[in-house]
């Protein structure tokens, strides 16, 4: 046989910008592609929004429900996609050897790990503007400042994909799925989403107001339901939890 | 490709298969020395010492368990050596990581796809982190993946996963490829194909380090073997060298069980041997030429033994390793 030349070496790495945006794309598309993903991302806030918001079920204390709702669901909007997706996702993709494929490409882990945060904050803005069109429709009116929703989102979703990280990087995959979901539906109930934390007797109120999901919607509710200003508490609270996750989720991961 | 000025940096292209001369000192492609690998208490690698000629294809071939892993995923990075030395292209697989890793190519024994990934999505995403990589639609026509590029990984076959690992591999365009286990769980239609890209890759001047337990894939395929057992290389060379390496020739025949062969052994040439590997299935082996066909068959006559599917045989990798090893290869 003769050499026709058609693979002869030409190595090299593709740009890094390059590689972030192709990864990036690559991990969304995956997200939006799988339907369990889905239900936790869209369907499953989308219908808390709806039906609490419409049907007099659990008691929101002052105001109009929806008031309450809006922010407690743009807080896990943000749980579904930046704790429990990207565990369960990455925890499959570290059991299929695909963190190990990726390993030995071009591409630096911390451009996968930037990757991974592209797609989830482009996942999330889809999200939000999904969930502030639904709550507008049911006649919210937020106030406050945009750069406060802003910033707690942020570190709302660093300290969710510290902790998702940090679970899907040290156990199986099977006990990531159980124990993301779980933590989700737990969180869900007991994260001042749907239910005001002030429900709760005051013990487990003031331990329940220090986890992440109740510092998001608590300080989202600050903002945009009374119109404060920077909630500081909170803002504290979730940055805490960002530098203790993702910390631990850097020192414990293993890709295989 | 000629973006924002980046053309002039392009760099030159390599001289196409530069094939190696005798004589000719180039520093190895891969370089291992002394490696020692261990997991807790159980010692996966003891002490193995490897060297892959650039622009060959080396065949790692061993038993299950017996270190080809191991010492390949030391190669490229995954695994930290517990002592000895590791050069791959020159460079340190760990320490040089970075460096290293847009040249080589690898394909993992499984795995390595998101599953919701679709095939022709995947190469494309695989060529997207690469600055010259191969055209993506002359892959799919070349690993056969046309008819399930839209499938997504966890519907493709075994053997269509298979390709698209390799393929995967390859599309960088890299000096040197790791296939770890390429033909595992393939028809044979699909190994032959695979071989052949194989010789392709090595023609245009890939070096190719693959791992295998298929005997027949090693003598084929390779320019070098190295036979591991027990975490160590145990014979390194070309296939025709380790063949000569043991007996030269290697005569069979079936008869009667439990024929006594002292009495044959007498007759024949002080090299040779005689075994009955399994009842009624003998094995003569040592210089056969003529005179040692016509004393076997005479002393059959004697005994009266009709000596069924009398055939010679030239020593195969097989009965190297049987004989190196004392076990059979695919247990």
């Amino acid at each position: 046989m003769t050499a026709s030349g058609t693979f002869s070496p030409r190595p090299g790495a593709a740009p890094l910008p390059r590689m972030i945006r192709a990864q990036a794309a690559l991990e969304t598309r995956m997200l939006l592609r799988n339907g369990e993903q889905l239900l936790l991302t869209v369907v499953i806030p989308a219908l808390v929004l709806v039906l609490f918001g419409t049907v007099d079920i659990v008691d929101t204390g002052k105001g109009e429900a929806v008031d309450f709702l809006a922010p407690g669901v743009l807080a896990l909007a943000v749980l579904s996609t930046a704790f429990t997706g990207q565990a369960i996702a990455t925890g499959f993709e570290r059991r299929y050897g695909v963190l190990k494929r990726l390993g030995v490409s071009p591409l630096p882990r911390w451009a996968l790990m930037t990757a991974k945060t592209c797609s989830v904050l482009v996942t999330e803005v889809l999200q939000v503007a999904l969930l502030v069109a639904i709550a507008l429709g049911l006649g919210w009116s937020p106030h406050g400042n945009p750069a406060a929703v802003a910033l707690l989102l942020l570190l709302g979703t660093a300290a969710f994909s510290g902790l998702g990280l940090l679970m899907a990087g040290t156990l199986r995959a099977e006990a990531t799925l159980a124990a993301a979901n779980l933590v989700f539906l737990l969180l869900l109930v007991g994260g001042g989403v749907m239910v005001p934390l002030d429900k709760f007797p005051d013990a487990a109120h003031s331990v329940l107001q220090l986890l992440p999901i109740s510092a998001l919607s608590d300080g989202l509710r600050d903002v945009l339901r009374d119109g404060a200003g920077m909630p500081w508490a909170d803002l504290g609270i979730l940055a805490v939890w960002a530098v203790l996750g993702l910390g631990a989720a850097a020192r414990f991961f293993r890709w295989e | 490709m000629i973006t924002g000025g980046r053309f002039l940096a392009l760099p030159p292209r390599p001289v196409p298969a530069l094939r190696r001369l005798p004589g000719m000192r180039e520093e190895p492609a891969v370089e291992v020395v002394g490696l020692v690998k261990r997991y807790g208490t159980k010692t996966a690698v003891d002490g193995l010492d490897l060297s892959v000629a650039r622009g060959t294809v080396t065949a790692v071939l061993g038993p299950n368990g017996a270190g080809k892993t191991t010492t390949i995923e030391t190669c490229e990075g995954y695994r930290r050596p517990d002592a000895g030395r590791v050069r791959v292209l020159g460079l340190d697989p760990i320490a040089d990581a970075a460096r290293l890793r847009p040249r080589i190519g690898v394909m993992l024994q499984s795995g390595g796809v998101y599953a919701g990934a679709r095939a022709e999505e995947m190469l494309r995403h695989t060529a997207a982190l690469h600055a010259h990589p191969l055209d993506v639609d002359m892959l799919i026509e070349r690993f056969g993946l046309g008819s399930c590029g839209r499938t997504t990984y966890r519907r493709l076959s075994g053997g269509q996963q298979q390709r698209l690992a390799m393929a995967m591999a390859v599309v960088g365009r890299p000096e040197l490829v790791f296939l770890d286990e390429p033909t595992a769980g393939l028809d044979p239609q699909a190994r032959r194909a695979t071989w052949d890209l194989v010789r392709d890759l090595r023609d245009d001047g890939v070096t190719v380090v693959l791992t295998t337990h298929h005997m027949d894939e090693a003598e084929q395929l390779s320019d070098d073997v190295a036979i591991i057992d027990g975490g160590t290389v145990i014979a390194q060379g070309s296939p025709e060298e380790l063949c000569r390496g043991g007996a030269e020739n290697t005569l069979r025949f079936t008869g009667r069980p439990a024929l006594d062969l002292r009495s044959l052994l007498k007759a024949l040439p002080s090299d040779s041997a005689a075994a009955e590997l399994t009842p009624g299935s003998y094995r003569i082996s040592g210089t056969v030429d003529p005179q040692l066909l016509a004393t076997v068959t005479s002393w059959c006559a004697q005994n009266g033994v009709m000596p069924d599917r009398i055939s010679v045989e030239r020593h195969t990798l097989e009965d190297v390793f049987l004989e190196l090893t004392g076990k059979e290869l695919r247990s």
